[in-house]
């Protein structure tokens, strides 16, 4: 079974981020990282495609990065296609949506896996975007994925539990974090990486119009950006015989009880 | 965390992209996967078996030695690279790997025959089995050539009759075999002829003592080992007979690479764990970390750290390029032990209290540190071998 990971490529959440006064989006100019949260996949990927079957990477990037890229390759992933051009500068999730269901088609996937968000964006939405366009169904949130006969059954996280979803092949499926535990890439896999295909491709090898991807094609704008809210200090629940039952009272308010 | 020594990386010493991808990789593992659970083994005093199962399957114990043994085709650099990351949060993983490699696979790997390591290495590289080297005995470290211990050949078997203290890896639920030095024979001049021999766990008239209660390095396993009347087939000869003490000597330079190596980590480790809590703690209405005293402690810290690392590095550089490395390797290892030593009762000290608590990293440190000045050779004997390199007579 050929599979297809897409990545995302993010700063270093370990470094202090920026962002960028003009687009309020997250300045990503260094060297970039995997995305954690990725990871899952490319592990989910790897034990799903077996020893027949192999998985390609899928990731848009700026300025031809490809280090988080290396280290899925070094996971086990077979190959990869990273499309970077500067005409992608400030995409939206639909863009990047766009340019990802391009170039998954050039590849051809029994099986596409995302992770559920990315770490340094958060929207969320770009998976079943790309799947809408490629006109594939698709099956968010799993915990839990298994393959057999043509046919993806997912245990699909819902906040009450978890729903069994069961769904024709090619599809897209998102996973969340510990639906697998993902491999550290060991050193033969590091050097193997080196000399595995990595596909840079434009926007145009792509065969997409400029104008509609990027900047100029997106369709949202994050107009302002405002600090969160400081944690607050919390509520200290001091026995006088009591507690219990403030404490149960505490988790019904949260309906967690 | 501070990234200094992945900045000190990226900068020079020939490093490939492969190495530099390497320590990143096992500082995530060591971060991730280790920091979190590390203090609860080291307080049961407990090998971390998930743990190392973890690091077999990322390749660890096989990276300096060729694919066809189950190796990871890698150097005797990388090897070091990932027990200063490891060490940096945790010592006894590091000397848990750094005893595996170095001096249970490794002899295997260089002196043994074909057979022997096809036997031995797939499982020892894969981290499925631990070996142990038993050289020390219960009379005497340092001077390794009066050995005690004594293998005799009856037929088609040695038996070996003697003991052995301190011997790391000895005693896990996976240790598959401890090659141990015995003494064969006797040369003309009287000088005992040293060999090494492999004893499989498990052979009958080895017994293996429960774990020691030592000072640091809790979660690693060492055992005082005895044999008595224990046989083994002729062929579990490693390398020559009465080469046995060469063939130890020979690796040793290269241990003490790796425990320099084991030695930076630590240090770095204890200045990690400073900056973060510095840039925290206060004390008289001020970060603590603003205090020039302790700015000053720690910038002596990074400077002794940066030219320990610079040792082993330059060591290890020759190693690889074939060059003797003996006064190099005594050079890294003396200041590496000295900076970790160093670092970790000045890491102690700005922590206070808190770093007198056996549940915080450099309160690990401490107790951690102290070994690296005595095992793989000790202070002394690296200024002995510095000073036989200046020309210098044999001394008393």
């Amino acid at each position: 079974m050929n599979v297809v990971v897409c990545v995302k490529q993010i700063p270093d959440p370990a470094a202090p981020g920026a962002l960028d006064p003009q687009s309020h989006t997250l300045v990503r100019e260094g060297k970039l990282i995997l995305d954690d949260s990725d990871a899952y996949g490319v592990e989910m990927g790897l034990q799903l495609a077996g020893d027949a079957g192999e998985v390609t990477l899928v990731s848009m990037a700026p300025n031809q990065e490809v280090s988080g890229v290396r280290t899925a390759l070094a996971m086990g992933a077979a190959k990869a296609i990273v499309v970077s051009d500067p005409a992608l500068k400030g995409s939206d999730a639909l863009s990047t949506a766009k340019v990802l269901a391009k170039a998954i088609e050039r590849v051809g996937a029994d099986l596409i896996l995302a992770a559920t968000e990315s770490t340094d964006g958060y929207t969320g939405t770009t998976p079943v975007q790309v799947a809408e366009l490629l006109g594939l169904p698709s099956v968010t949130f799993a915990k839990k994925v298994t393959v057999s006969d043509g046919k993806v059954r997912v245990e699909r996280q819902t906040e009450a539990g978890f729903d069994e979803v069961e769904c024709p092949m090619p599809c897209l499926v998102t996973v969340t974090a510990g639906v697998v535990e993902p491999r550290y890439p060991s050193f033969k896999g590091i050097m193997a990486a080196k000399s595995k295909p990595v596909d840079q491709l434009t926007v145009a090898d792509l065969g997409l119009d400029a104008s509609s991807v990027g900047a100029a094609g997106a369709r949202q704008e994050i107009t302002s950006v405002a600090a969160a809210e400081a944690r607050g200090g919390g509520d200290i629940v001091v026995d006088e015989g009591d507690a219990h039952e403030r404490i149960v009272q505490f988790l019904e308010q949260l309906k967690l009880v | 965390m501070g990234l200094s020594s992945e900045d000190a990386l990226s900068s020079e010493h020939g490093l490939s992209s492969e190495h530099v991808e390497l320590v990143r990789t096992v500082r995530r593992f060591a971060v991730q996967e280790v920091a979190p659970v590390i203090g609860g083994y080291y307080q049961r005093g407990e090998l971390p078996y998930p743990l190392l199962e973890r690091m077999g399957a990322m390749g660890l114990f096989g990276l300096p030695f060729p694919e066809e043994y189950g190796g990871m085709g890698g150097d005797y650099l990388a090897l070091c690279l990932a027990l200063e990351e490891l060490a940096r949060v945790d010592s006894s993983l590091a000397i848990t790997l750094e005893a595996g490699v170095g001096l249970g696979a490794m002899p295997i790997f260089r002196f043994g025959t074909e057979a022997q390591r096809l036997r031995w290495l797939p499982d020892l590289c894969t981290g499925r089995a631990l070996g142990a080297f038993g050289l020390t005995e219960p009379g005497g470290g340092s001077d390794a050539g009066a050995t005690r211990t004594t293998a005799r050949r009856e037929g088609d078997q040695w038996v070996i009759d003697g003991s052995k203290a301190f011997i790391t890896n000895s005693g896990t639920a996976i240790t598959s075999l401890v090659t141990v030095t015995a003494v064969t024979g006797r040369a003309e001049d009287g000088r005992p002829r040293i060999s090494t021999i492999i004893v499989p766990a498990g052979t009958e008239g080895f017994s293996v003592a429960p774990g020691y209660s030592k000072v640091g390095w809790t979660a690693s396993d060492t055992h005082e080992l005895s044999f008595a009347d224990c046989r083994v087939p002729a062929d579990h000869l490693l390398g020559e007979e009465g080469r046995g003490y060469a063939q130890f000597l020979s690796i040793l330079d290269e241990g003490r690479i790796a425990i320099a190596a084991l030695s930076v980590g630590l240090a770095q480790g204890c200045i990690d764990e400073c900056v973060a809590y510095v840039g925290e703690r206060e004390a008289f209405g001020h970060k603590i970390g603003a205090s020039q005293v302790l700015q000053f402690k720690l910038a002596d810290m990074d400077a002794r750290t940066h030219v320990a690392r610079l040792a082993w590095r330059d060591a290890a550089a020759r190693l690889l390029a074939g060059q003797p490395v003996k006064r190099e390797a005594a050079i890294a290892k003396l200041v590496a032990s000295d900076a970790a030593m160093v670092n970790a009762r000045e890491a102690t000290q700005i922590f206070g209290g808190a770093g007198f608590m056996n549940d915080t990293a450099v309160g690990r440190f401490y107790r951690d540190a102290k070994i690296l000045e005595i095992g793989e050779g000790t202070s002394e004997v690296q200024r002995m071998l510095i000073a036989r390199h200046l020309g210098l007579p044999v001394t008393t």
